[in-house]
């Protein structure tokens, strides 16, 4: 049998009208997830900053975890591209001959960058444990004990003094990092809008606004994942202490009451900055039906008819609108809470797939469109990597990353 | 302990250190800016000589004369001098060593590329055309038309 | 200045750094080398297409296709022909099934009939890279895979290309895709291989009908550079600003 020849978007793309003959889907689910994991590495990490610069107390608790979880989202904003690349093993080229006119060129060093920001941030803030770590563990004879104290030898880079003035000098650092970490996560994201506002052949995302568009949704997500993420977690623990010691326990009201507060305080800073992301988004919008250059016409055919469904109702309706209504209504309840915050990032969601897959829905003929099939069954490893499947990979890894991070960083435990 | 703060920079210069290593072992020598700008000319030198030598497989009417003088004389005295033989006998890269890599297409799919009549006022609309689904449609055209002359006066 | 380990540390690291950037990557071209290296290269290839010519007879793809080996029975092609059948009620038809592989055959076009009495023009219309002055294409490759050559013909490198698919985004045109063998960014080359030995395109010497010429602007001599340099000629999507260099006769308003 003669090997499969598979031509890259033949397989989840359905043309209708005039196409040119190479026009395909050729970004898919995969690229969708890119930004939208970025935008979380970016949203939980400006996050995190809110209270290390600006001493914004009311967010000390989650500040911790949001941390250690945009490390934990931190691989996986690359993952995606990887699936994507089509020759996934020279990816390392874009770090080894960078050509700096494309805006992917960067992605390797301000990903890099970034990356050893968090680290470091991170390794600041608990040098101290992993110190008290190494020391607790001294006298163990349990092999993996050992191993585990091995870890945190080598994680404390031979730094072992925790005298006040050390742990003061940590502060500081800290303090530093998160203020520098806040304009690199927003370049981070903020060209992640460029690669698509720079692309002048496509009538959608070319655009000045699309970087800042994609900042304003990415600290959107971004906190709304770890709110979410910080609710269940903290469900989780109230359920397993009112199992261990029973309802009406004072421990449980505690842990309740600590996670209300949380909650209440963040969503003030969520509201800001969706109202920032639809404000921009809306500004789009209009200001391309107002000036109606050429490309308006199979635009608002997108818009208004193919896409009308999935931009309108579950994007702005769905995603942005209703949970606007649901987080504004008085009085904070956990539940109404989350539910909320899942459909911001849903919201989200679909704001990068209509900008991703919205951008290729027509032709560049404009006389022409194109519907994508999202591949589910993986016939050939392409459908795997470019399908339902991969993106579920994709997002399931983060929560395996800080499960294991978190047996070395307790980023949950109340200072 | 005078001054840990800088461990984590130097964890970081030890990663760029390793990087570079590797990548001047990676990277072909002739990588780097030629032509204009680096915008446009960035590249590694040595393709442009690998896309110069890449096969020529359609080798022109003369490559065929060489050999085959009676059908290209015949040809060129036809309406159809401005085809090149190999539009309907296939590329010439491996002929006349591997006979069989000629594909001869007699079939009437090539034909009707011109001869399919479309009633459109252009060039096209004046070829001499047929209706391939009411023109003898179960027969070759060349049972009964010689490509090589195909005048209808000699057949 | 004692050597401590530390120190030894930090000289190696520093060494090595210095060491192991290599020059190439830092070197960028004064003006003057850059306007040498623009005119000492004496060829400009530029391509010459008279849609009144063509007729949709498609030998071009087929022989592009087999010359460059692209799969023929993919759906993806260097070089395509669209035809457009405007008729009386200023309706636009167009289609290209395969690329115009097999030419065209019929007059269903999209799909339904068109009554030959309705028809106002007709015409088809080649279409390949138009290996464009400043290529949006190779500005946005993030890895120097994709570039112009001296003599003004945009090449990809197929061992370097990570298959990224930006510069397919980025090209107004459609021209690119991926190889379906290599995965890799491919696109028409103007036959560069050919073109290097004096010989004409694949397409070029495929049509029978002179619709397409290849040529090379800085020869003054060349009839097809003549046409270009004194006849009005028009090229696609000028609004992009980048600078295309496949020139139409005849081109009409309804051409995308």
């Amino acid at each position: 049998m003669t090997e499969q020849i598979i031509t890259h978007g033949a397989d989840w793309t359905i043309k209708h009208l005039f196409v040119y003959p190479n026009e395909f889907i050729y970004w898919g689910l995969t690229i969708v997830m890119y930004p939208y994991m970025t935008g979380l590495v970016a949203g939980a990490f400006v996050l995190s900053s809110l209270y290390h610069v600006f001493g914004q107390d009311d967010l000390k608790d989650i500040a911790k975890f949001s941390l250690v979880f945009s490390l934990a989202l931190l691989p996986v904003a690359m993952m995606p591209l990887m699936l994507h690349l089509q020759q996934p093993l020279r990816g390392i080229n874009v770090m080894f001959t960078p050509h700096f006119t494309s805006a992917i060129a960067a992605f390797g060093i301000v990903f890099s960058t970034y990356s050893m920001i968090v680290l470091s941030e991170i390794w600041f803030v608990y040098r101290k444990y992993f110190v008290e770590q190494v020391h607790a563990l001294k006298d163990t004879t349990s092999a993996v004990l050992k191993m585990k104290r091995m870890v945190y030898m080598v994680l404390t880079l031979g730094a072992f003094d925790v005298g006040d003035q050390a742990v003061a000098k940590d502060k500081k650092a800290v303090t530093i990092l998160a203020a520098i970490g806040i304009p690199v996560a927003c370049f981070l994201h903020g060209y992640a809008g460029f690669i698509f506002g720079s692309v002048k052949a496509n009538a959608l995302w070319m655009s000045p606004l699309m970087p800042v568009i994609f900042i304003m949704s990415a600290v959107v997500s971004g906190i709304a994942l770890c709110m979410l993420t910080y609710i269940v977690i903290m469900e989780w623990k109230k359920f397993t202490t009112t199992m261990a010691r029973g309802r009406g326990d004072e421990s449980v009201q505690i842990i309740a009451g600590v996670e209300l507060d949380v909650i209440k305080k963040t969503t003030k800073y969520l509201i800001g900055f969706l109202l920032a992301a639809i404000t921009l988004e809306l500004l789009d919008i209009i200001f391309r039906g107002y000036t109606a250059m050429k490309s308006w016409d199979i635009l608002r055919e997108v818009m208004y008819t193919e896409d009308f469904f999935k931009i309108f109702i579950l994007q702005y309706g769905v995603g942005n609108v209703l949970p606007f209504l649901m987080l504004m209504i008085p009085g904070a309840k956990i539940k109404r809470t989350a539910i909320a915050l899942a459909l911001i990032l849903f919201g989200v969601f679909m704001m990068r797939w209509n900008v991703v897959i919205g951008g290729q829905a027509f032709s560049l003929s404009f006389a022409g469109f194109m519907h994508y099939d999202v591949p589910f069954i993986p016939h050939h490893l392409e459908l795997y990597r470019e399908g339902i499947l991969g993106a579920l990979t994709v997002a399931a890894t983060p929560f395996v990353i800080f499960y294991v991070i978190n047996k070395f960083i307790p980023s949950l435990k109340k200072a | 302990m005078k001054n840990h703060v800088l461990r984590p920079l130097f964890v970081a210069i030890l990663a760029i250190a390793l990087l570079l290593t590797v990548r001047s072992f990676m990277v072909p020598d002739d990588f780097g800016v030629h032509g204009e700008n680096f915008t446009f000319g960035y590249h590694r030198a040595s393709n442009v000589d690998e896309w110069k030598v890449f096969p020529i497989s359609y080798k022109g009417k003369e490559y065929c004369q060489e050999c085959h003088e009676d059908k290209f004389e015949e040809n060129m005295a036809s309406k159809h001098k401005n085809i090149e033989c190999e539009n309907c006998h296939g590329p010439a890269l491996e002929h006349p060593e591997k006979p069989e890599a000629l594909t001869i297409d007699m079939s009437r799919e090539l034909c009707i590329r011109c001869h399919a009549l479309l009633s459109y006022p252009n060039d096209r609309g004046a070829l001499p055309g047929i209706d391939p689904a009411d023109h003898n449609p179960e027969e070759q055209c060349s049972e009964c038309h010689n490509p090589h002359k195909p005048s209808l006066e000699d057949m | 200045m004692s050597l401590t380990r530390r120190n030894l540390l930090k000289k190696t690291l520093a060494g090595t750094a210095a060491a192991s950037i290599p020059l190439s990557a830092l070197k960028f071209l004064s003006s003057a080398e850059a306007k040498e290296a623009v005119e000492t290269s004496k060829t400009r290839y530029a391509f010459l297409v008279d849609t009144n010519k063509c007729v949709g007879c498609g030998f071009c793809v087929k022989a592009c296709k087999h010359e460059n080996e692209i799969p023929y029975d993919s759906p993806v092609t260097r070089t395509w022909v669209e035809r457009y059948v405007i008729t009386k009620d200023g309706e636009s038809h167009i289609d290209s099934p395969k690329g115009a592989r097999d030419g065209f055959t019929s007059e269903e076009i999209a799909h339904h009939e068109v009554n030959p009495e309705d028809i106002d023009k007709a015409f088809f219309v080649p279409k390949l890279c138009n290996q464009c002055d400043t290529p949006a294409c190779v500005q946005v490759c993030p890895v120097g895979a994709t570039y112009k050559t001296k003599d003004g013909v945009v090449l990809i490198d197929r061992s370097w290309c990570v298959g990224c698919g930006y510069c397919i985004m980025a090209c107004p045109y459609g021209v690119r895709f991926f190889h379906p063998i290599h995965k890799v960014a491919d696109k028409c080359t103007f036959c560069y291989h050919r073109l290097v030995k004096g010989m004409d395109t694949a397409c070029v010497d495929a049509c029978a009908f002179g619709a397409r010429q290849v040529c090379d602007l800085r020869n003054p001599d060349d009839p097809t550079t003549k046409i270009i340099l004194t006849e009005r000629v028009a090229v696609l999507k000028d609004e992009y600003g980048t600078k295309p260099h496949v020139f139409y006769i005849g081109l009409d308003r309804n051409v995308r």
